[in-house]
């Protein structure tokens, strides 16, 4: 670092990162609050420890080759200018690179990493509540690590980086991961969702559905408070916190630094504060109304109205935030339903909905609210469009997310490793943990009262 | 000499890079890690896969399903 100007900020960046982990890290207690909450008691352990152990295991694939398709893969492969992956950008983000360790001579790339896993834990925790109560843990951790460390960043490196193809060819603009992360999560989870089947009970012979609702509303509603508090760090994840023109390398003229958005197009802090109180307002206000109070859907409504105005946060009004956060919430809980009832989802949690439908749908508003506007401060890229967006929906939710996670789960429901038998999921996943636990108080007791 | 190829601190820090033991041997450390995550699964998918057994052959009893639904 030559010069106490930029050593300033790159040490600033570092800690800047480094702040974001912690608060995303409360994205994932939230999670597990909130799927804690709305288990029955007899899958608690189960359903605590299947998100759990999604954390090392993304970690540690995210270390081994996530982070390499990141960087090796914005063009490819086989999507633009011939094979697409650039080794060179590749080389410095593999797992032995020197770069990717305790080294002096780089203090981003650790924080950095971090940042992007933790969006990586988001995207596979998404899909964890979707399937609680008949999963098989093994099968859920499988799914994990592919949408976590692969389809994930697959889609991140093509429509969430500066030199990704659908920013260049689409004008794809996903500023705050409408469809980067929930739109995937949320395709992911329905096309394991469809294999894996509804829980024993949600619909009654003749298919009408019933509310199976959560043991605890309270752990639930601090769970997505929890998530609504960490969604700050991930909002200030997806901003470069300053930058010089001259570093950005593109169009922009000038001296002025900025904090720019992940394709490194100006924004503010600032911007993105105000547009993100205003868009969960809009969806709580919405969600409060048209499920007629109900505290589940109306929190699950205040991620939705963010989810939803996320594509174009960096640059909406705090009205048209709002505004949007409100729509994409009624669509949501409309669609929810309709869904459950037509084709016999039993999404636990609303995951598909809160984040599939949300990002799908914010991606495609935002096409139209932000069209013509450029989408990179490069040269030659295309702009903002509604069709390119919609393209860029269509590959996020379907061919990135529904897609694998369907032909996987056919794989594994073949192999009979997707869902718990029948007997298993009416006793409970728990129970042979609870019996050791019950028979262990059972004997200490006796050891003790056997000493009075 | 030293793992990490450091013996004081006496340094400019501009011409130091990486700081960890036995540097050479990334490529190797990758492979050992890689292998424990795969046998991480497989050990955890037979483990699943007994307790399940168990649960099915041994304690599928009516009182026991009607406990577990009460509790709610």
């Amino acid at each position: 670092m030559d010069g106490n100007l930029n050593a300033l900020t790159t040490v600033f960046t570092e800690f800047y990162y480094w702040v974001t982990v912690v608060f995303m890290f409360l994205i994932h207690v939230g999670f597990c609050m909130y799927e804690v909450g709305a288990s029955r008691r007899r899958n608690h352990l189960h359903t605590l420890m299947k998100n759990t152990m999604l954390i090392p295991l993304v970690t540690i694939t995210f270390f081994f080759f996530g982070w390499w398709i990141y960087w090796a893969f914005p063009n490819g492969p086989f999507i633009y200018e011939g094979l697409g992956i650039n080794w060179d950008a590749g080389e410095a983000n593999l797992p032995w690179s020197e770069t990717m360790s305790t080294n002096l001579g780089d203090r981003i790339t650790g924080v950095f990493w971090a940042a992007f896993l933790l969006f990586s834990w988001t995207a596979a925790s998404i899909v964890s509540g979707a399937v609680i109560e008949r999963i098989r843990s093994g099968a859920f951790w499988i799914h994990a690590v592919l949408i976590g460390s692969v389809f994930w960043i697959i889609d991140a490196a093509w429509g969430w980086h500066y030199d990704g193809w659908m920013v260049k060819l689409l004008g794809y603009h996903d500023a705050y991961a409408s469809g980067v992360i929930h739109a995937i999560a949320g395709g992911y989870a329905l096309g394991v969702l469809v294999v894996l089947g509804p829980r024993l009970g949600k619909f009654a012979a003749d298919g009408t559905p019933r509310d199976i609702p959560p043991h605890n509303v309270w752990m639930v509603t601090i769970g997505l408070f929890m998530i609504y508090t960490g969604f700050w760090g991930f909002y200030a994840a997806c901003n470069v916190p300053i930058i010089s023109p001259e570093l950005i390398g593109g169009q922009i003229t000038g001296e002025v630094w900025t904090a720019t958005n992940i394709y490194l197009a100006p924004t503010t802090l600032g911007a993105i504060t105000f547009n993100f109180l205003m868009s969960l307002s809009g969806g709580l206000l919405m969600a409060y109304v048209v499920s007629k109070g109900d505290a589940f859907w109306t929190y699950s409504g205040g991620l939705a109205g963010v989810i939803t105005a996320s594509a174009g946060n960096d640059l909406y009004h705090p009205i048209q935030a709002m505004i949007v956060g409100g729509i994409g919430t009624w669509c949501v809980y409309k669609l929810h339903f309709i869904v459950e009832r037509k084709f016999k989802i039993d999404d636990a949690v609303g995951a598909v909905a809160v984040h599939g439908y949300a990002g799908f749908i914010g991606l495609v508003i935002c096409g139209f609210l932000l069209w013509g506007a450029p989408a990179s401060p490069f040269e030659g890229y295309a702009t903002i469009s509604p069709w390119g967006q919609l393209a860029g929906a269509i590959i996020m939710f379907g061919v990135l997310g529904f897609l694998p996670a369907f032909i996987v789960s056919k794989i594994m429901a073949a192999m009979g490793m997707l869902r718990v038998p029948e007997e298993v999921e009416l006793l409970g996943l728990d129970f042979s943990t609870e019996e050791a636990y019950e028979n262990a108080i059972a004997d200490v007791q006796a050891a003790e009262k056997s000493m009075a | 000499m030293s793992t990490n190829g450091l013996d004081s601190w006496a340094v400019d820090l501009k011409d130091v890079g990486a700081i960890y033991p036995f540097q050479g041997s990334e490529v190797l450390m990758v492979i050992i890690a890689v292998a424990l995550w795969i046998v991480w699964h497989i050990v955890q998918l037979k483990n699943e896969n007994k307790e399940i057994e168990y649960e099915k052959q041994h304690n599928h009893r009516k009182e026991n399903i009607e406990h577990g639904v009460d509790r709610y």
